[in-house]
């Protein structure tokens, strides 16, 4: 392989990696703070993309970014009222369950409002064409765009969980869910929280990805289940181990087409997921003690 | 309960029984060609339903299990090995009788496996690959078992798109009738295919598979291994500590719910003559949860006749395109009001969760200490 040809495929890897760490940081934020694997994530992604879509033509594109982000969170706080919050202590089986009934239903409701076609943001700066080159090594304005988006992303949550009350609150849930109750945290108000926080941050992630790879009614599954490899890869619940499994994940997956076809690429991210839950599913970063404490 | 098992048995033949009788009286008999494939769907249901209801381990990747048997029979039962007649495997396999010639669509000549041959390999496979998978994913819980299955299925699923030998996209057409008794001196032949004339026997057979399973099923929950399951459902931890071999127990469960799969998958694909990677989707293996959840974890006569039914108006369009959306609706449903299946509901309780008075709790307790208590 050459040396131009190997940093085209880090490229892209670390561009598909960033957004598989905003879904799998969405996926560490409802488990924190409920103990709960939302298997809805990957839709959120999905509903960002599309409503940022239908919105364009009516505002600029910020505006219907914004708007995009605003509306998901609102389906993401819900679905966690309409379905989760009067549930007390549901079983982690119930909980898959309902998760994956709520994610069908999102699919299905999208397939019917947006139909089967493949859609896609214009891209925020330049064009299809348009290319930044370092060296002979040439990428899209857009993966700057993702690989920024994710970089704030990831700077602004950990200031809000470190400075904010809200954060501090949402942290103090997360860790011992009846202290917080007796120390006057609403947990409910901050599981409904989460879920939105979650919401907005997949939202946002299916927005910028949508120039590169498109947006259609049924990528939730395949980036959800992508998502969770990395949160686990990451150790669950761990925000910047998230970020460097994401980019390991999508460097992996750039670098595997160059060794097995193309249709198969979604099977090696699944296999690397299925070897690491047989043999490290504390994650790289994480420490089996503590794993062993979690109720799963 | 040895009287009330016998009963159902009784009652499940003499409906179909009645069935059949109540169609060709009334001109319907078009109902049968659904009725058949719903049984044979009803088949992967109770599997499925004996792994997560009493050895209490979810699966969402049964359609995989469907998909193995169903593409590894017809893939075998299609492709010519004629090319190929002078290697030495092909060479033994004829020998032992297990090839026959057959004729294509354009009169060619064919040389493919036998499908009996063919659907034993297929079983074979499923239960080695639900025992090398299941050995390392059995061990995982909850969010991290669910996720591994549901991985396992998508891995099937890509591996089926990306095939030519499974024919990619298109999947496989042209799978031949399964001869699965040849003719003995008067008697017909029993065949499984989508014939006109054969609709009546089909759709016996497909009940007779069903209610052989459900008998053997049956007998394994009353048995000591069935208490053993039901133990392990309620606290794996307890269930070790009084000396039953957890990990055994399910292993062997999900091997046999993936046979019961694998079966399905084979009877299906000849019944219908072709087989598309539809049906190793993701969708599907959620369907098969959603029937399993909406029978009743551990009701099997729910989890059989909420499987069969729902199965056959899907079959029958008669939810539209709302297909998907209304199976991902009933998942919600039943697991939010109730989680024991839709036929353990009362009334009662009903309205009481629904008009709270007094203590609003108690129905939820109730329902919480029902939920836990497998079998009662």
């Amino acid at each position: 392989m050459s040396l131009d040809l190997f940093f085209q495929y880090l490229f892209a890897g670390i561009t598909y990696g960033s957004i598989y760490a905003i879904v799998a940081i969405g996926f560490n934020i409802i488990y924190n703070t409920t103990g709960i694997i939302n298997f809805a994530q990957g839709e959120f992604v999905m509903l960002g993309g599309m409503i940022s879509i239908s919105l364009l033509p009516f505002m600029p594109l910020p505006l219907a970014i914004a708007g995009a982000v605003a509306i998901t969170m609102v389906i993401g706080a819900l679905m966690e009222i309409c379905f989760i919050r009067w549930l007390e202590s549901p079983s982690v089986l119930r909980m898959i369950i309902i998760t994956i009934g709520i994610s069908i239903l999102l699919r299905e409701s999208a397939l019917h409002i947006w139909g089967e076609s493949i859609r896609s943001l214009p891209y925020f700066y330049g064009n299809e064409i348009s290319a930044f080159t370092i060296g002979s090594v040439r990428f899209s304005p857009q993966v700057l765009w993702v690989i920024i988006a994710c970089g704030l992303m990831v700077i602004a949550l950990s200031i809000f969980f470190k400075m904010t009350p809200v954060g501090r609150e949402m942290r103090a849930c997360a860790a011992n869910r009846t202290a917080a109750l007796l120390c006057g945290i609403s947990t409910r108000n901050m599981v409904t929280l989460s879920f939105m926080l979650s919401a907005g941050i997949g939202a946002l992630a299916g927005c910028v990805m949508s120039p590169i790879t498109y947006t259609q009614y049924d990528i939730g599954t395949t980036l959800a289940i992508k998502g969770f490899t990395v949160a686990i890869l990451g150790g669950l619940g761990n925000y910047p181990g998230a970020v460097a499994a994401g980019i390991l994940l999508g460097t992996l997956e750039a670098f595997s087409i160059s060794v097995v076809p193309l249709a198969f690429q979604d099977a090696v991210a699944i296999t690397i997921l299925l070897l690491i839950l047989f043999i490290r599913p504390h994650g790289l970063f994480g420490s089996s003690e503590a794993a062993r404490l979690k109720d799963f | 309960m040895k009287k009330r098992k016998h009963l159902g048995i009784v009652g499940l033949c003499l409906l179909v029984v009645g069935i059949h009788l109540y169609t060709a009286q009334t001109g319907t008999q078009f109902y049968l060609t659904q009725l058949t494939m719903a049984a044979y769907y009803g088949l992967l249901v109770i599997g499925l339903g004996v792994l997560m209801g009493y050895a209490g381990q979810i699966s969402i990747g049964h359609a995989g299990f469907f998909a193995i048997g169903g593409y590894l029979s017809a893939a075998l039962t299609t492709h010519n090995l004629l090319p190929f007649q002078d290697r030495p495997l092909v060479e033994l396999l004829d020998n032992l009788g297990l090839l026959q010639p057959s004729v294509d669509l354009y009169g060619g000549a064919l040389l493919t496996v036998v499908p009996w041959a063919a659907c034993l390999f297929a079983m074979c496979m499923a239960a080695l690959i639900a025992l090398i998978i299941g050995i390392p994913v059995l061990k995982l819980k909850g969010h991290y078992l669910a996720m591994a299955t549901l991985g396992f299925g998508m891995i099937i699923y890509r591996i089926l798109l990306a095939t030519p030998y499974f024919g990619a996209a298109d999947g496989i057409s042209g799978v031949p009738a399964f001869t699965l008794v040849p003719a003995i001196g008067s008697f017909e032949p029993i065949v499984v295919s989508g014939a006109f004339g054969l609709r009546v026997m089909n759709f016996y057979l497909a009940f007779g598979f069903l209610i052989i399973g459900m008998i053997l099923l049956l007998n394994l929950i009353d048995s000591r291994s069935g208490r053993a399951l039901r133990s392990l459902h309620g606290s794996g931890e307890a269930a070790e500590a009084s000396g039953i071999d957890t990990a055994g127990f399910k292993l062997r469960v999900f091997v046999l719910s993936a046979v019961y799969a694998a079966l399905a998958g084979v009877m299906l694909t000849h019944y219908n003559g072709g087989i598309g990677p539809s049906e190793a989707s993701v969708m599907k293996s959620v369907r098969y949860v959603a029937l399993v959840a909406v029978g009743g974890m551990t009701n099997l006569w729910g989890i059989l006749i909420m499987g069969v039914g729902l199965t056959f108006l899907s079959l029958r369009g008669v939810f539209g395109v709302y297909d998907d959306a209304v199976f991902g609706m009933i998942l919600i449903l039943v697991m939010l009001f109730a989680p024991n299946g839709i036929l353990s509901l009362r009334i009662q309780s009903v309205l009481h969760r629904l008009f709270p008075r007094g203590s609003g709790n108690e129905p939820m307790e109730k329902q919480h200490r029902s939920a836990e208590s497998p079998g009662s």
